[in-house]
């Protein structure tokens, strides 16, 4: 495909295989927009977690104390931690998308903004869930 | 294949099903309940991690907790079926990798969400003093 006949110019290639030097670079939008995919595989996850709660404390009391306990732990830490990210984030794009929805919100520099203030408001809103919770004492 | 058929012509009688945008419209108004239904979840949420199972099952005992926790389930586990639908379809182009993986999104999403609605269910209906 990309051997061109002598005296012609090489045939045109797809953006997306454009590697280096093409019409594409990474943008804070295109990350926003993967983002969203990510943390929304994130909270499937995080929904299972939820059914196994609902699950734990239907089934009696030894069942909850582990599940409390698994929570406590420091994998189950970790995992609620970084679900509590893909919330805050969901939340805030999927408002994103709905803006979009109705309209709004296209221009390059508002798409630009929103997008460094759903991610801005996702890292603020999880440390200072975290924080609170730090300092109520219920870690 | 294309032969000297116009682009309507085959178009036609393989076009609208007249509901696909059953889909778009399902995924916004899921999206816009749990907005507010995951802000209520995260406040209850900081109440919870304090809770004991006696806390906790008193806590969903309350009929508007079991409610909002119910409709919580269903948006989120209906909202997931979609969105999984859409990247299964994005990304797996074998039809029968496809297939099987729509299959399985159908199974634990409707699977998860009836475990979840039913535990809530069973612990709302429950007298304070069962501890089974």
């Amino acid at each position: 495909m990309a051997d061109a006949p002598p005296g012609l110019r090489p045939r045109p290639i797809s953006p997306q295989v454009q590697l280096n030097g093409g019409i594409w670079r990474w943008h804070l939008t295109m990350a926003a927009s993967i983002l969203h995919r990510v943390t929304g595989v994130g909270l499937y996850l995080g929904a299972l977690v939820l059914m196994v709660w609902a699950l734990c404390l239907a089934s009696g009391q030894g069942a909850y104390a582990a599940f409390a306990a698994f929570a406590g732990s420091l994998i189950g830490k970790t995992g609620f931690f970084v679900l509590t990210l893909c919330i805050f984030y969901h939340l805030a794009n999927g408002l994103r998308h709905l803006a979009w929805d109705a309209g709004y919100g296209f221009k390059p520099q508002t798409a630009t903004q929103t997008a460094s203030l759903a991610i801005g408001f996702a890292i603020v809103a999880t440390l200072a869930l975290w924080g609170l919770l730090a300092v109520t004492g219920a870690l | 294949m294309a032969g000297i058929r116009t682009p309507l012509a085959r178009a036609r009688g393989m076009g609208s099903s007249k509901h696909g945008v059953g889909h778009f419209i399902a995924q916004r108004v899921t999206a816009i309940a749990l907005v507010l239904l995951v802000l209520w979840a995260v406040v209850s949420a900081l109440a919870l991690v304090r809770a004991d199972y006696d806390g906790a099952a008193a806590w969903l005992r309350s009929p508007i907790n079991a409610t909002l926790a119910a409709l919580l389930a269903i948006a989120a586990f209906w909202h997931m079926q979609l969105g999984m639908r859409t990247i299964i379809e994005d990304y797996l182009a074998k039809p029968a990798a496809k297939g099987l993986c729509l299959v399985l999104n159908v199974f634990v999403t409707w699977g998860g969400g009836a475990v979840t609605v039913i535990s809530i269910l069973k612990v709302a209906f429950s007298s304070s003093g069962m501890n089974v």
